[in-house]
């Protein structure tokens, strides 16, 4: 029952086939059996869960009205705030913290009866991408233990990836639901900026940052993005128009016609010759399918990730200040006698990780006064220049599609000393974020050098979502037939206890 | 030998700088939904908004930017067709998020200007103060620091925070630097705080009360030279909570600045703190290190871009402007020029209208309230706003007195009970037994004892010597222990002695 799709377990809910509590404990199972060694999970709420789907069970003998994804589990990447469970976003700063408020997302997903296993794990504030900077160890990718399952959440792609969910929240602020979808062989989904509140998610870089659904198909992701998305006065830049038809592209399909831009600068050099070999084969079968397929050009994508780079720690320095034990989370060296600004100083030293200390100083500097202007100020220059590129090349396609990465997932320990390396596993996944646009990862295949997933990302103009979803669900029903299974089914089985 | 203020602005010219904070009396808070009561249980009035726990987010408090745009109408400026909030960085405990949301480059309000006028010996002067901006923010929380000298966090043995301010919406506004006020610099300051104070208090959008900081006022000053174009070095004085404080402040940093530059000394460019008991200013901390708050954009809000035609509605709606409210009550009332400036400067004015607008005849009431009230809360060193008597009150007393109910005499002791506490005028009279006596059977059995003690005097007023009556009223008064009418007195008085009372 684990590894049907979302939708198929709804069916089963609606027919009586099946009940939330079995589907929830048989998943509750699977983590407790698996979960020792993926490490998807930072907390498990079982009591929660059951009690959750023991309602909706109730509420489905009583013959109300459900919403689609009634009684079906999900699991909570960590960074938003669900009302009296532990929320760490990663850090030792937060070990402990009970938020007193569910976050906009949390409330929609218990108003629609999804199940809320627990929360993910993910790197520190979402800041990396392979989980290696979470606070409580890494997240093992389920296709190869030694591997990274990407980040900053991969504790929510992994936890699709090995059956422990059949649905997650991420968050993505320079592709961190997109990227680890793509090395884990499942589907990402970040939607246009303001698409989904941001209220309780815990910020990193807020001009950036953006909730989305992660599923093991298209159609489960636009389930789930239909039930989180929509306006929320609690969020100012949260857009207050219709949600996309986002389920209904899903289930159509249809690219007849669609113009689908390859962008030129996210390809060649740099990609490993495995994702450019099932990049290809996803172009023609999407040519196969009746879209025409045409080259656009993004000559500013190239500086992208420098302007990332202080756009992002710019926000998160002054993001990340109000951690500072006055109010919540984590206190050290509050002893008689010690200033408030040595605690503050003893907390921030041991409560926050490397990673984040580097990006603290990082954006500090960049928004000093004398460096403003050459550092931020350029770099929204850079993002003007990004979302004008986006502009030139929709006039000439419907949707935009590159590589989601360019390499397949690296073993653990192999970049972690080396930032500039890990901050390049982002480079085709940046640029979506900078202009506030939409953008989908669904698997492309293996590798044929390692065998290991490699993700085709879907780009699509800022609140026209449902296109990426029409590309995304043609792809996946021409791999599916050329496959004969999903791609997950030729991952290895996990050990259990 | 100390420098006289005389001395000092013989040789120099000072130039201001007014920053003016004004919390707004919206019901909610600048970015939340919390409740903004003064003097609430200390946290209380705090949300997952105001205390900065992780994911929550701010949004824009819609009345408070309409507050804004007309106290921006009011002031002359030009209303920004979109402007942004940004980020304030720096750490301090009672800062929820540890940056300020406030607004930097692209402030609401620009470019405005008021009108003061003072009274000199000259007569009237009128000087414009350029208003440069008005911009929106957030008020700070709250800190105790318990133990230690100094009440500041340093030397402190605990300190409590109280984030019930936290998120009050603020409104900042700035002025251009004042040149040209020469001499009267600390009066034109305190002329602009309170001209200030009224509009915005004609606007209604805030309490404007110095006093529980609702209204507070930085102080910038500088002396040059005169005839010197260049600047001179800066203080800027906190702290400054009355309108007297404002001139008393800047009065005593023009000498302070005088004393220094005399001895070749040059002034520190820093932040003081105004002592209200010494009037005298105290370091704080020194600006000469510009603090660096790595100001950008609040990406949390988006821009405010008010409507034209909705800024053209709060501009049509706009009340009538203090100073052209008073040119109209002047002439209403027929007060003199200099018994309006008294009123202006003993800030009654508004009291006084109140009391008018009550039923009182505004001479009698602008008697009550510069006169006897004025001098109780000189004598109690406190403001008129504090003492406990209102308009209501005062309007019962004038019209006690016009009504032959009460002597000035007595309605003075009728005062003096309200400001005691012992209640409203018509319980101060139960309680304290006071009345008038009108009773003439009585009155003239005092009369005659009285003239029958002083037969002398009785005997000259029978002659037509009518100033020697006021002793024997005198003796009467004091016989029906004041409480009688004096004027019935007299007229009893001079009948009684074959004399008409006309």
């Amino acid at each position: 029952m684990i590894h049907l799709s979302a939708a198929q377990m709804a069916a089963k809910l609606a027919t009586g086939e099946t009940t939330s509590v079995a589907l929830t404990q048989a998943h509750l199972d699977r983590i407790n059996s698996v979960d020792s060694g993926v490490h998807a999970f930072l907390y498990v709420d079982t009591d929660g869960a059951l009690a959750q789907a023991a309602a909706v069970d109730a509420k489905r003998e009583q013959g109300q009205d459900l919403s689609p994804l009634a009684g079906i589990p999900l699991a909570l990447k960590d960074v938003m705030t669900q009302k009296g469970i532990p929320t760490t976003a990663g850090s030792k700063i937060l070990e402990g913290w009970r938020p007193p408020y569910d976050s906009t997302v949390v409330s929609k997903l218990k108003a629609n009866d999804i199940v809320i296993l627990g929360k993910t794990n993910m790197d520190e504030f979402a800041m990396g991408s392979s989980t290696e900077n979470s606070a409580y160890g890494p997240t093992h990718n389920p296709w190869d233990l030694t591997r990274i399952p990407g980040g900053s959440g991969g504790g929510s792609s992994a936890a699709l990836a090995a059956f422990e969910a059949p649905l997650a929240i991420g968050t993505d602020t320079g592709g961190s639901i997109r990227q680890p979808a793509a090395v884990t062989g499942t589907v990402g989904v970040k939607p246009t900026y303001g698409g989904v509140s941001r209220f309780g998610l815990i910020a990193f870089s807020s001009s950036l940052d953006q909730a989305g659904p992660c599923a093991r198909t298209v159609l489960d992701a636009a389930l789930l993005h239909e039930a989180i998305a929509g306006h929320d006065p609690k969020d100012s830049t949260s857009i207050n128009a219709p949600v996309p038809q986002v389920v209904a592209a899903a289930k159509s399909g249809d690219v007849k016609g669609m113009k689908i831009g390859v962008v030129k600068e996210l390809n060649g050099d740099g990609y490993q010759s495995g994702v450019r070999t099932r990049f290809e084969e996803s172009l023609e079968l999407l040519a196969a399918a009746g879209a025409e397929i045409v080259e656009v050009s993004a000559p500013n994508f190239e500086y992208a990730l420098a302007a990332y780079y202080l756009i992002a720690p710019s926000e998160c320095s002054s993001n990340l200040a109000r951690f500072d034990a006055m109010r919540y989370g984590l206190r050290v060296g509050d002893v008689d006698g010690a200033s408030a600004e040595s605690v503050m100083n003893l907390t921030r030293e041991v409560g926050f990780g490397r990673e984040v200390k580097r990006r603290i100083i990082l954006g500090t500097y960049a928004l000093s006064s004398g460096y403003y202007d050459a550092y931020y100020g350029s770099a929204q220059k850079v993002r003007t220049l990004i979302t004008q590129d986006f502009n030139n090349a929709f006039e000439k396609c419907d949707v935009m599609v590159s590589p989601t990465c360019p390499t397949t997932a690296f073993k653990i320990g192999e970049k972690s000393n080396d930032p500039i390396a890990m901050y390049l596993n982002d480079i085709a996944t940046i640029p979506v974020n900078m202009a506030g646009i939409g953008g989908m990862s669904l698997p492309a295949g293996l590798a044929p050098e390692d065998g290991l997933p490699v993700g085709f990302q879907i780009m699509s103009p800022a609140m026209q979502d449902q296109r990426m979803y029409l590309v995304g669900a043609a792809l996946e029903a021409a791999l599916l037939s050329k496959w004969g299974a999903p791609l997950l089914s030729k991952a290895p089985e996990l050990a259990g206890k | 030998m100390a420098l006289t203020y005389e001395d000092v602005v013989a040789k120099y010219e000072p130039v201001l700088g007014l920053e003016v904070h004004v919390e707004l009396n919206t019901h909610s808070k600048m970015f939340c939904g919390c409740s903004t009561i003064f003097g609430a249980e200390p946290n209380t009035q705090t949300c997952p908004v105001c205390l900065a726990l992780p994911g929550a987010l701010p949004t824009v408090n819609e009345k408070a930017i309409e507050s804004t745009i007309k106290i921006g109408l009011a002031l002359n400026c030009s209303i920004a067709p979109f402007s942004r909030f940004a980020r304030k960085n720096y750490f301090y405990p009672d800062m929820p998020k540890n940056f300020q949301i406030s607004q930097y480059d692209e402030p609401i309000c620009v470019n405005g200007y008021v009108d003061v006028e003072i009274e000199t010996d000259e007569g009237p002067m009128s000087f414009r103060i350029e208003i440069e901006r008005v911009h929106m923010e957030e008020d700070t929380g709250k800190s105790l620091h318990v133990g230690g000298a100094t009440g500041r966090i340093h030397g402190a043995e605990y300190s409590l925070l109280d984030y019930n301010r936290a998120g009050i919406p603020l409104v900042e506004i700035v002025t251009k630097i004042v040149p040209g006020t020469g001499k009267y610099a600390p009066e034109v300051a305190k002329a602009y705080v309170a001209e200030l104070r009224d509009i915005l208090r004609s606007l209604g959008v805030s309490d404007v009360k110095m006093e529980q900081g609702s209204l507070r006022c930085d102080a910038n000053v500088s002396l040059r030279l005169i005839g010197i174009e260049t600047l001179g070095t800066r203080s800027e004085t906190k702290n400054v909570n009355s309108l007297r404080s404002v001139e008393r402040a800047i009065r005593g940093e023009m000498i302070r600045h005088a004393e220094l530059l005399n001895k070749g000394e040059r002034v520190v460019q820093e932040t003081r703190h105004f002592q209200e008991e010494s009037g005298l200013t105290r370091s704080g901390r020194s600006k000469e290190q510009a603090e660096d708050y790595r100001y950008f954009p609040e990406p949390d809000l988006v821009p405010v871009a008010p409507d034209a035609a909705w800024i053209e509605t709060l501009r049509a709606g706009l009340p009538e402007r203090p100073s052209v409210h008073r040119k109209r009550l002047q002439e209403a009332w027929a007060v003199p020029d200099k018994e309006m400036a008294a009123m202006i400067n003993a800030d009654v004015l508004n009291i006084v209208e109140a009391t008018v607008n009550l039923g009182a005849d505004p001479t009698k009431a602008r008697s009550w309230w510069l006169g006897e009230i004025s001098r109780i809360a000189n004598d109690k060193e406190v403001t008129i706003a504090n003492l406990n008597i209102t308009p209501v009150d005062v309007a019962e007393i004038v019209a006690l007195v016009s009504a032959g109910e009460l002597t000035d005499k007595l309605a003075r002791q009728v005062v003096e009970g309200v400001i005691a506490g012992e209640g409203k005028p018509s319980e101060v009279i139960a309680a304290r037994g006071i009345k008038v006596v009108n009773d003439d059977g009585a009155l003239m059995a005092a009369i005659e004892k009285v003239c029958t003690e002083q037969p002398e005097t009785a005997e000259k007023i029978r002659n037509g010597h009518l100033p020697a009556a006021g002793a024997l009223i005198g003796a009467v008064m004091k016989e029906t222990k004041g409480q009688a009418d004096a004027a019935r007195v007299r007229e009893l008085l001079l009948g009684h002695l074959g004399q008409s009372s006309n």
